[in-house]
């Protein structure tokens, strides 16, 4: 056994509680009356919807387009007919809605036409694009679209691949029992990973509880040349990426830049095995691996499709009379449900079933005393008090100035504070908090540069007419004296040198010129006008017309002569 | 006598020359105060402070004409971010200038539309789109929510509706521990 020659700082060891949910193997879970398929479902935009109500869609459907390069597709998890597309509440902490496609499964589980192709003879763009179409994001729960990850970096090309198993979080075993079962799956996607960045080698990192998993895909990979499964030591959070990949290769990545700028990459088990599905089966991602858990009376793992209300996969774990409430992820970063009619997404990891037994309530917040144990359990090196004050006092500027978007929300901090203080909250609330205060600067900078070209375009515009007006009265000025001019030389014989260039009319006789060129032109005009369209008419339109005619020659006559004194 | 006068007088030549110098060197251009004023303004350009625009508005602050409580759409933080920057102290909103509302966005019902122009013109940020008797529709993510389009609008087909809050604008909330009444015994 290889030992990792590199460590991270800080984290925490608490209980694991894997064994409870990885007695039964995985099973799949009966197709519910209904599926609520969220359209967003993956980090970046939300993909465009491609489903209407009423239609059939068979297992596998596009129902969502990704919009951009930033984004993945979203397919249909089973045969049936959509019912409707419309905001249902997400499995979100906001609680708040989204477009979602609803679907009556019809039973019949009709796979759309299915077209694996081998990795080997296509391109690495080509798979690329397959990825982003199959739907493919990370399945480790931050579901990024996968097919980014995949684009070489500006330092050139990924020389190692790191494939995450190590599954740290306690009581979550979705990727331990998938790696157990379907070791031959992760490994076939591996290989295609590896084929698309041209990696050099591939690590695979297991936490070392989970001896059964490592064998088996040591055994799995034993045919992949320069690949390696590495039992990295149980600790809490081994398996962040950054965390993964600084025990693995002593690399580390700083926040806002990609693992590939670094010549390293990783992906989840989870994600290896969807892309060997998606890939060399044709199948699109419409299904994931759910850990149900916690205070339940039959706890283990389910193959769940994506859609699938809570409700109907907690009549497979029976919860336990005193569950009080139910948890998305695991018990250090995973978020209270505020319902149980939500659907699971691809970033459903576990369903976590919370009793006050279970998870006792830490107590009441106290104060701060400094005692630094949160500074040695962050794993990311922080110093999670000072961020805490500032956090709290809400002075962002200067949580920044401490690198709080860093911070991995693993709760490693608020597990070890003895003061119980809900440390991640206070951190989530700062982060969102700049993120949109970030986005309101962005606008109102671009409202700046808006207004001030607008400003700039009206003053230009007046100045130009302005311009206009004054060079058109100059020239009048110019046309009127000229004439004056000429007749002053046909009067006089002998002209006098001023006569010969004459002085400019006054402003208001040039106007009085040009306002009688105006009433000129418009009495020309009025003359000018000849009726049309009156070919083919009857001879008693024409009538008409002639009527009407001689009524307005009246009128014109009429304003001509001034009007009489009333008698 | 003479040759301390001397050095001096050179002494004041060398130093008037190194000054003169600096000065036409390091010249500000423009006022730094107003343009530090003008990025705490929430460049709605809505004029309800009196002032056509927002940097007019900083501009009349900056020199003393204007009082930094008379922006609605800034609301109580953003005086009391002017406040900070200026040493004043911090004022209420005027109530003759407005009320602090959530963040809008105008909305045009196309169907009603009979694409007369008016709005394009009154739009501070060239949010409108549309032309003479053709349809107009906000751009909405360029719009402020100023509310300048509706009062010229001879046939009141724009609405002014709240922004709704999505899943990416979603923010945490400030952690409050919640108080339970305890009944006593």
């Amino acid at each position: 056994m290889l030992a990792t020659p590199f460590k991270f700082r800080g984290g925490v060891k608490p209980a694991s509680h894997k064994d409870e949910s990885t007695q039964a193997p995985i099973a799949p879970a009966p197709l519910p009356a209904r599926l609520v398929v969220p359209l967003r479902q993956s980090a970046g935009a939300a993909p465009l919807p491609l489903a209407q109500a009423g239609q059939k869609v068979l297992k596998g459907e596009r129902i969502g387009a990704p919009d951009g390069s930033f984004s993945a597709a979203v397919h249909a998890p089973t045969s049936g007919t959509v019912l409707a597309v419309e905001p249902r509440m997400l499995p979100h902490p906001s609680g708040l809605s989204a477009a979602c496609v609803v679907i009556a499964p019809d039973g019949e589980e009709r796979w759309i036409e299915r077209t694996p192709v081998d990795y080997r003879a296509e391109s690495a763009d080509a798979l690329r694009d397959r990825l982003r179409d199959a739907g493919i994001v990370g399945l480790g729960g931050a579901t990024f679209p996968s097919h980014l990850k995949l684009k070489p970096g500006t330092a050139g090309r990924i020389g190692t691949l790191v494939i995450n198993g190590a599954e740290c979080e306690p009581w979550i075993t979705c990727d331990d029992l998938l790696m157990r079962e379907r070791a031959a799956g992760i490994a076939g996607g591996i290989a295609i990973l590896r084929h698309i960045v041209g990696a050099e080698r591939v690590l695979v990192g297991i936490e070392d509880n989970k001896p059964q998993a490592i064998a088996a895909l040591r055994a799995a990979v034993a045919g992949i040349a320069s690949a390696e499964v590495v039992a990295v030591p149980t600790r809490y959070p081994a398996g962040g990426e950054k965390q993964l990949i600084r025990v693995l290769t002593g690399i580390e990545i700083p926040y806002g830049r990609f693992g590939t700028e670094f010549g390293v990459q990783c992906f989840n088990v989870g994600t290896a095995y969807s892309v060997h599905r998606a890939i060399a089966q044709g199948e699109p991602l419409v299904s994931r691996i759910v850990t149900l858990t916690g205070n339940v009376e039959r706890p283990g793992n389910w193959e769940v499709p994506i859609g699938t209300p809570i409700d109907d996969l907690l009549k497979l774990a029976v919860p336990k009379p005193d569950t009080d409430r139910f948890i998305m992820g695991g018990p250090m970063m995973g978020f209270a449900l505020p319902r149980t009619d939500l659907p699971i997404t691809k970033a459903a990891n576990c369903i976590l079933a919370a009793s006050p037994a279970l998870f006792p309530h830490a107590g009441p917040e106290m104060p701060c005393i400094r005692c630094g144990a949160c500074t040695r359990a962050c794993p990311a090196e922080l110093q999670p008090h000072e961020l805490y004050w500032f956090a709290r006092a809400k002075n962002f500027g200067k949580a920044q100035e401490y690198n709080i978007f860093d911070c991995i929300e693993c709760g490693c901090c608020a597990y070890v504070c003895p003061s119980n203080i809900r440390l991640v909250d206070y951190y989530r609330f700062a982060k969102t908090s700049m993120r949109a205060l970030e986005r309101e600067k962005a606008a109102a900078d671009a409202a700046r540069q808006r207004f001030e070209f607008r400003t700039l375009r009206s003053e230009r515009d007046a100045k130009e007419k302005a311009d206009r007006l004054a060079a058109k009265t100059a020239a009048a000025r110019q046309a009127i004296s000229g004439e004056k001019a000429a007749e002053g030389a046909a009067q006089t014989a002998t002209p006098t040198p001023a006569a010969a260039t004459p002085a400019l009319p006054p402003l208001d006789e040039t106007k009085k010129a040009l306002i009688a060129a105006a009433i000129a032109r418009a009495q020309a005009q009025k003359e000018g006008v000849q009726p049309k369209n009156i070919d083919n008419l009857t001879a008693e339109k024409q009538a008409e017309i002639r009527e009407i005619e001689a009524r307005r020659a009246q009128v014109r006559e009429m304003a001509k002569t001034p009007p009489e004194e009333p008698v | 006598m003479l040759s301390a006068l001397l050095v001096m007088a050179g002494i004041a030549l060398a130093l008037g020359a190194a000054l003169g110098f600096a000065s036409v060197r390091f010249k500000v251009k423009g006022d730094p105060l107003v343009d530090k004023i003008d990025a705490i303004l929430p460049q709605t350009q809505c004029g309800q402070c009196g002032f056509p625009g927002c940097k007019p508005y900083a501009q009349a602050i900056a020199k003393g004409e204007a009082e930094i409580n008379q922006c609605p759409p800034g609301g109580e933080e953003g005086i009391r971010k002017l406040a900070d920057l200026l040493g004043k102290e911090f004022k209420p909103l005027s109530a003759e200038h407005g009320v602090e509302k959530p963040k809008q966005v105008a909305f045009i019902d196309e169907a009603v539309c009979i694409g007369c122009t008016l709005c394009t013109q009154a739009c501070p940020v060239d949010a409108i789109v549309g032309a003479a008797k053709q349809m107009h529709t906000i751009v909405a993510p360029l719009c402020t929510g100023c509310e300048l389009c509706v009062p010229p609008c001879p046939v009141d087909c724009i609405a002014i509706v709240p922004v709704p809050e999505t899943v990416e604008t979603w923010k945490w909330t400030y952690p409050v521990v919640r108080l339970k009444v305890v009944e006593s015994a």
